[in-house]
């Protein structure tokens, strides 16, 4: 039995590792997103803004 | 393209899942190890996936210093990136397997585990460069610096042949010997693997390439539009 529990704390890591890395790559890619609608708002707009 | 992602992605969770439950229930019990064997079936395809990103980073590192296409160097990243990824799972679950049957979590000096370590750093360090350099000549020194941790893989595959180690020797093409059975499962979890690593670079590349278009588009913004005239009238 105790050899179930290192088989599961494999798997767990191996899944959690995954997990994580696309995490990252979701988190980049909402980042990503706000950039864009930044850059789609009139520059105009931005430069009233900004002062 | 666009339509082929949900549907290869789907596939993927269904071949991951076919996999696990191969793994666990369809994959005859090891004699000697028992149940704790399985970790094979996760340890060794993504030792497999990671040799196999590397190989292509290799590549894509060798085409960007001949052609100096972008294209190249994305592919270099991301593939080093996913690579990176699955050799944290081999080593993170080398030790899980290693403490219940060899008595230790890492065996000091063994050529395998220490050689894996080193292949790990390299890549590690090639994306510390790529992430915190801002020189112009980043994508070529990250290129050379891949070429280098390339010579390492075979030397990591092939430790076991040539030094005495406490690591297993090769399922595939060494001394050792496998269960059919558990050679099919193995096969199928490194398919599956490799479907998820494809489908994850694939995502990261698209990601890269539209980071790179956003950076393009900030610098232009900022050499052309009223934002920089605007930055210099505050100041």
């Amino acid at each position: 039995m105790s050899g179930n529990r290192y088989l599961f704390a494999a798997y767990a890591a191996t899944w959690i590792i995954h997990v994580a890395y696309l995490w990252t790559i979701v988190r980049r890619y909402s980042r990503l997103q706000r950039e864009i609608e930044d850059l789609k708002k009139p520059s105009v707009r931005k430069a009233g803004f900004r002062l | 393209m666009k339509r082929a992602f949900p549907v290869l992605g789907v596939l993927t969770a269904i071949l991951l899942s076919y996999a696990l439950y191969m793994a666990l229930i369809g994959a005859p019990t090891e004699q000697t190890m028992g149940d704790v064997q399985r970790i094979f079936y996760y340890h060794v395809p993504s030792a497999w996936t990671a040799f196999v990103l590397f190989f292509v980073n290799f590549g894509a590192s060798i085409f960007y210093l001949t052609k100096r296409r972008p294209a190249a160097d994305i592919v270099a990243l991301v593939s080093a990136e996913v690579g990176v990824v699955f050799c944290t799972v081999v080593l993170v679950t080398g030790p899980i397997w290693a403490r219940p049957v060899w008595g230790i979590w890492w065996a000091p000096g063994d050529i395998r585990l220490t050689s894996t370590l080193v292949l790990w750093l390299i890549y590690v360090s090639y994306l510390v460069l790529r992430r915190f350099s801002s020189s112009g000549q980043t994508p070529t020194l990250a290129a050379a610096l891949a070429v280098l941790g390339a010579l390492c893989v075979p030397f990591v595959y092939f430790s076991i042949w040539f030094f005495r180690t406490q690591h297993p020797q090769p399922v595939m093409g060494g001394g050792g010997s496998i269960d059919p059975r558990m050679l099919h499962v193995l096969l199928i979890n490194w398919l599956a693997f490799s479907c998820f690593a494809f489908l994850v670079c694939w995502s990261r590349y698209r990601l890269e390439s539209l980071q790179r278009e956003v950076d393009q588009a900030h610098a232009m913004e900022s050499l052309l539009g009223p934002r920089g005239t605007m930055r210099g009238n505050v100041r």
